[in-house]
């Protein structure tokens, strides 16, 4: 198996008895050993759980019992998803050694499916950061230039995918915590639909933004993935009773007559030269195929930032108020009683971004400020919706690029956190909106950094929006190109 | 926008049960105002009139049948606690301490 074989490709050459499911999880093990010194993309994998499992695919396939459309496929699930085997520890000292009594409803997806979770993938402290530099237990690096970061807070899937540790990955995409990691490291990252995919077991960071979706080396494997783990969850009063479409059935619709709509407001002041360049050659590339190209406007783009910092703290503050110390957890050694019981064990158990976050939404939702910032913000939210109804009037998708930049250097963002919140310009609207959104490779920076292009559509609309990413992806190859880190066998 | 005074940051450290250092209470203040005065950018929108969007999605109440379902057995539910004491989670004194 090559380093850039497939999901797909896996599966295939697995039921068509071509490879054994342990042959590929022994290479995945292997590959691990000899690259992820270098990227820490893992947190924590378990070898004797993954070939037991893959013996138990091979034995099913040598009795002739039907396999599930991810028989044997080695996959990497990020770190805040919870999991009956190993620890679920949201790259926290937290969580450190919290071990999950149940399963997120994803992982259980992926196992009916036949696939094979060979470990967890570091991220930044429950999800929050835009460069995985902000974990309890390091740093994640990018495969194609190890001083860069690997993006945030999926770094460690999106590393681990695109230096072919694994075919593919699940993330979680608050603001942008799926696509951008998947630009900055050369791969393809979706974040669904708001409610297409069910949070049970996803460790809560913005309730009412987070979605969980696959980090793969193209689209198809993309839409074979959200195939897999959409769908309607009991445990998840916001996953939607919708039926989900055979995606992959659908990625040939040609791109003859898409509308795709571009906004001024992704391609203003802060956008990189190059990736302006880059991005536009993609929509260039669409048009020449038939796409038709049209001038929207998103109004309130501008606020995005502000709005999502607003309102993602708020929840996060609020959900992170459960971890107290006392039903599971780290606790402070000696608490002179109860509430120091609280505040040193949040204290010493948060990592410094996670208290900032939590300070900034108990901030915001305080007395006398709560108007003021929360309910102001969740107003502006509104009206970005609506900017997003109103264009997905007029077109099929919206194109931008994913980042202002290709991916910054470690440590670069590290003093100044307005700086990294604003690296998220050109994601998060679609988490306010609810809409589905997904960032692809569309060429290489002149010191070889993958640019991503970014592709949005109306929410539930992943049907038209991987059709739309497919033919653009029959069209190019940036997407096969392979980091240096991923050259060795 | 005036940076956020320490009396302000102490007092949101409290109601987050959040024990910070002083040099923490310091790189917040400055920080956090930072940030709030990005935050300010949104008096300029005119929401007047406009309904509050708590989440994306047109639904309002999930109900499901209030049918008994198979709660976490005890061991599994009490596996994580750093501090357990029988079938109990464990906590230090509760009463006869400051109750802010």
């Amino acid at each position: 198996m090559s380093r850039r074989d497939t999901q797909f490709d896996t599966a295939q050459s697995v039921a068509g008895g071509e490879r054994s499911a342990e042959e590929i999880v022994r290479e995945c093990f292997e590959r691990i050993t000899t690259t992820d010194v270098d990227l820490h993309a893992m947190l924590s994998h378990d070898a004797d759980r993954s070939i037991a499992l893959a013996r138990t695919v091979d034995a099913a396939r040598a009795s002739g019992q039907p396999l599930g459309p991810l028989a044997g496929v080695p996959l990497a699930i990020k770190d805040n998803m919870c999991t009956t085997f190993g620890a679920t520890t949201c790259g926290s000292k937290m969580l450190e050694r919290f071990e999950s009594p149940y399963s997120a409803h994803v992982v259980e997806r992926l196992e009916d499916a036949g696939a094979i979770i060979i470990g967890k993938t570091n991220l930044d402290e429950f999800a929050m950061g835009s460069s995985t530099e902000h974990g309890a237990f390091g740093a994640t690096r990018n495969p194609w230039n190890t001083a860069r970061v690997s993006g945030g807070s999926s770094g460690g899937s999106a590393a681990a995918v695109a230096a072919g540790l694994v075919p593919a990955a699940l993330g979680s995409d608050t603001g942008g915590s799926v696509r951008q990691p998947a630009a900055f490291c050369g791969v393809v990252g979706l974040k669904p639909s708001y409610g297409r995919v069910s949070r049970y077991g996803l460790v809560a960071f913005g309730s009412s933004l987070d979605q969980i979706g696959p980090l793969t080396l193209d689209v198809r494997d993309a839409a074979l993935m959200l195939g897999v783990i959409a769908g309607h969850d009991a445990r998840d009063s916001t996953s939607v009773n919708q039926p989900v479409p055979d995606y992959v059935a659908e990625l040939d619709q040609p791109l003859a007559g898409v509308r795709i709509g571009i906004s001024d407001e992704y391609f203003g002041d802060g956008l990189d030269d190059d990736m302006r360049t880059t991005v536009m050659n993609a929509i260039e590339l669409m048009r020449d195929e038939g796409a038709k190209i049209v001038s929207i406007n998103l109004p309130h783009m501008k606020y995005s930032v502000a709005c999502y910092y607003v309102i993602a703290t708020a929840e996060a503050s609020s959900n992170l108020a459960r971890f107290d110390g006392v039903r599971y957890g780290y606790r402070t050694a000696t608490p002179t009683g109860v509430v120091d019981m609280y505040e040193s064990s949040r204290g010493e158990g948060f990592g410094e971004e996670v208290k900032r976050r939590i300070m900034l939404g108990t901030y915001a939702l305080s007395s006398g400020y709560a108007d003021a910032y929360y309910l102001k913000a969740l107003a502006v939210r509104t009206l970005i919706k609506r900017d997003f109804d109103n264009a997905f009037e007029h077109v099929d998708v919206i194109a931008s690029p994913t980042t202002p930049t290709a991916a910054f250097a470690l440590g670069e963002n590290a003093g100044d956190p307005l700086a990294m919140y604003l690296q998220d310009i050109y994601t998060i609207s679609a988490n306010l909106a609810g809409v589905c959104a997904i960032s692809l490779p569309c060429g290489h920076s002149p010191t070889n950094l993958p640019l991503g292009l970014q592709l949005m559509g109306p929410a539930f609309g992943e049907e038209r929006l991987l059709s739309v990413a497919h033919q653009y992806q029959r069209h190019t190859d940036h997407h096969r190109k392979a980091p240096p880190s991923a050259s060795a066998a | 926008m005036t940076t956020l005074d320490e009396h302000t940051v102490r007092h949101v450290a409290k109601l987050a049960r959040l024990k910070l250092s002083d040099e923490e209470v310091r790189a917040f203040q400055e920080q956090l105002t930072a940030i709030m005065d990005h935050f300010a950018l949104l008096d300029e929108v005119d929401t007047t009139g406009v309904e509050p969007t708590a989440h994306a999605l047109a639904i309002d109440n999930v109900l499901r049948d209030d049918v008994v379902q198979a709660p976490l057995p005890t061991e599994q539910t009490l596996r994580n606690t750093p501090a357990r004491h029988g079938d109990h989670f464990q906590v230090p004194k509760v009463l006869n301490q400051e109750s802010s």
